[in-house]
């Protein structure tokens, strides 16, 4: 309770106790993925006057959605139209071009800001750490998918695909992209999004097979029935899987949850039947073929004659220690050599650590958290993949953002967060990025930019033509 | 012409959207539409409902019938949305996406259940 010592003293004294008690909330959220926009839209939609600044590395919104997403799934990104609208609210402001760590430290948001919400993904591949990993073509899947989605980073990536076959190790659903990419005809692909360059890359393209590599077995992989569906409809390919590798999933799937059950009968069915005739007229017909392997773990990769590129993986045969599905695969000494000309790894991404006080988990590739409050940092929260790791797709990413959300109001209101003193916000921000000479991006300008690659996508009658170099962009954002 | 009058003849009708916390929406749609256009049109607060704006990519439009008002659906229910089920959370044996279910009057006045929250991740 307060209390004023003079009655002329009592309406000054409460106006400044009010005003103490209704301090603006000033939150802020690094990266622009849909972590971050899912848990912004929850912050303003349950606190009335907070404001949410979103911090982004790159000169446009996104994330995954816009870098990751596979061009030829353009529903799947229609979560844009929600991410817009969280944008144009006058409390909230996007400031892309801003690399927190480089740019502005963690410390200098803490001062800046009562909360700091981490949403910036987790944007490194794992290395498969074999011997013949730096030989030419061979690939992480996340920079082939950097390459065909125009991120800034990958655009020039060096990829030949003068090749026959193509090896990827991983079996998830950023494998199957990857391989959907490079099997799906040429006249579909561009329909998408798909940069110029890399079109005019794939149009050349010899590669005939693709074989995906996991090391467990069939009734352990990781992707989605809808994406194993899509393979199986692939238009002018087929799938190559051999009938002994699948024969024992049928004693195994009555007693499997649902999703397991129709995406391995699926598997089975198409390894084991004879397909419909519609499907079998153009499986025999399809010059491309795309296969899963099981049971190998690569250990070395093998170069061409000459020594620079790749021309062969060697892959130990494991075995399955351990019940059910939780099932371990233990290497044997017995071994197996795909012939390929390109390799692309998919084992998994890895988040980074952006300040050297927080509790990153190098094991995980993730900041320690408890149920988004990252440990040991009053006001620092996590939202999706930096948090929960890379797991799941758009629709998990958002609950984690629902729940991030929701959990920084809570504090506001609690007073776990403490909101009541003044923050400066992004005006203070501003003033440090001034000092090093750097131009934030507003949403505005991104809109600028949206409209001029839509425009030049309708030049070539795609969505979209993005543009792939950083300059540039920035030049068409000041015009 | 005929489909005019056919748009003309469509009746509005009442639903009720039930949130898990138990607050629900009592609003009508006209005769045809969908479960998801309908719950956008009347604006109703769900967080996160219909992400991918009815094109069968995200399960975020998931709802929970009735046994019986499952039972008088007419749309029949896809591969394409059951592979899309499989990724919704708390599905049932009466689970449905509700951009793939349109209201009729044999569904007048029915409660669908709005579920909340993921099915359990799995990795990329
Ligand atoms: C190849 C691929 C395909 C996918 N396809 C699908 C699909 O079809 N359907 C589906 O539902 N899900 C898909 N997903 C999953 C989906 O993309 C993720 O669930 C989601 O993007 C994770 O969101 P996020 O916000 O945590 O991370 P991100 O989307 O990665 O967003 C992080 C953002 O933070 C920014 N950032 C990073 N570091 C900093 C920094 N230091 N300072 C400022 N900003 C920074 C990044 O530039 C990025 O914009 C796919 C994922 C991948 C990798
Ligand atoms: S709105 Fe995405 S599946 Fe229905």
């Amino acid at each position: 309770m307060l209390r004023c010592a003079f009655d002329g003293a009592i309406g000054r004294c409460l106006s400044t106790a009010a005003a103490r008690l209704s301090q603006v909330p000033q939150v802020c959220i690094v990266g622009s993925g849909p972590a971050g926009f899912y848990t912004a839209q929850q912050i303003l939609k349950s606190h009335a006057t907070a404001r949410v600044d979103m911090y982004e590395k790159l000169p446009v919104p996104f994330g995954l959605v816009r870098y990751g997403v596979a061009p030829d799934h353009p529903e799947v990104k229609n979560c844009i139209n929600t991410f817009t609208q969280t944008a144009a609210k006058d409390r909230f402001t996007f400031l892309g071009n801003v690399t927190i760590s480089e740019d502005v430290t963690l410390h200098q948001l803490k001062e800046a800001y009562h909360a700091v919400i981490l949403a910036y993904g987790a944007s490194q591949d794992t290395a498969l750490n074999v011997p013949g990993e730096s030989l030419r073509n061979v690939l992480s899947a996340r920079q082939f998918v950097g390459w065909y989605n125009g991120l800034p980073d990958d655009a020039s990536l060096e990829v030949d695909l003068d090749v026959d076959s193509v090896v990827i190790i991983g079996q998830g659903n950023v494998a199957v992209d990857v391989a959907r990419i490079l099997l799906t005809p040429i006249a579909l692909l561009k329909k998408t999004d798909i940069p110029e360059n890399v079109l005019d890359a794939l149009s050349h393209s010899k590669v005939k097979r693709v074989t995906l590599v996991g090391r467990r077995g069939p009734q352990h992989v990781a992707l989605t029935i809808k994406e194993l569906r899509e393979m199986i409809h692939l238009p002018e390919c087929r799938p190559q899987l051999r009938p002994q590798d699948y024969s024992h999933l049928r004693d195994l799937i009555p007693s499997l949850p649902r999703q397991r059950k129709r995406l391995l009968e699926l598997l089975a069915k198409t390894a084991l039947d004879s397909p419909e005739p519609k499907l079998a007229s153009s499986w025999s017909s399809a010059e491309r073929e795309w296969s899963l392997r099981f049971l190998l773990s690569p250990v070395e990769i093998l170069a061409a004659p000459g020594g620079h590129a790749v021309c062969a993986v060697k892959l130990a045969k494991n075995r399955l220690e351990g019940e059910g599905l939780n099932q371990r695969a233990v290497q044997t000494t017995e071994m197996e050599t795909l012939q390929c000309g390109l390799i692309l790894r998919s084992i998994g991404y890895r988040g980074i650590n952006i300040d050297s006080l927080l509790p990153y988990d190098e094991r995980s590739g993730t900041i320690a958290n408890d149920g988004g409050r990252v440990t040991g940092h009053n006001g620092v929260y996590v939202s999706g993949w930096i948090g929960t790791g890379p797991v799941g797709v758009i629709l998990s990413t958002m609950t984690s953002g629902f729940t991030t959300g929701k959990l920084v109001v809570a504090d506001i209101e609690s007073g776990l967060v403490d909101v009541s003193t003044p923050r400066a916000g992004k005006m203070l921000i501003q003033n440090v990025l001034r000092e090093r000479g750097i131009q934030p991006v507003s949403f505005g300008q991104w809109t600028r930019l949206d409209e001029h690659e839509t425009e030049a996508g309708t030049l070539l009658g795609k969505p979209r033509e993005k543009v792939t170099n950083l300059k540039q962009m920035m030049d068409i954002i000041h015009q | 012409s005929s489909s005019w009058l056919s748009q003309a003849k469509k009746e509005w009708l009442e639903v009720t959207y039930e949130k898990v916390d138990g607050m629900k929406f009592t609003v009508k749609g006209k005769e045809g539409d969908n479960l998801l256009d309908i719950a956008v049109n009347n604006d109703l607060d769900l967080e996160g409902f219909g992400a991918c704006e009815g094109t069968l990519a995200c399960s975020t439009c998931h709802l929970i019938f009735k046994k019986e008002d499952f039972d008088l659906i007419e749309e029949p229910c896809t591969d394409e949305e059951l592979d899309m089920l499989d990724l919704a959370y708390g599905l049932t044996d009466t689970s449905r996406l509700g951009c793939q279910v349109c209201l009729t009057k044999k569904l007048k006045g029915m409660t669908v259940k709005v579920p909340e929250g993921t099915a359990d991740a799995r990795s990329m």
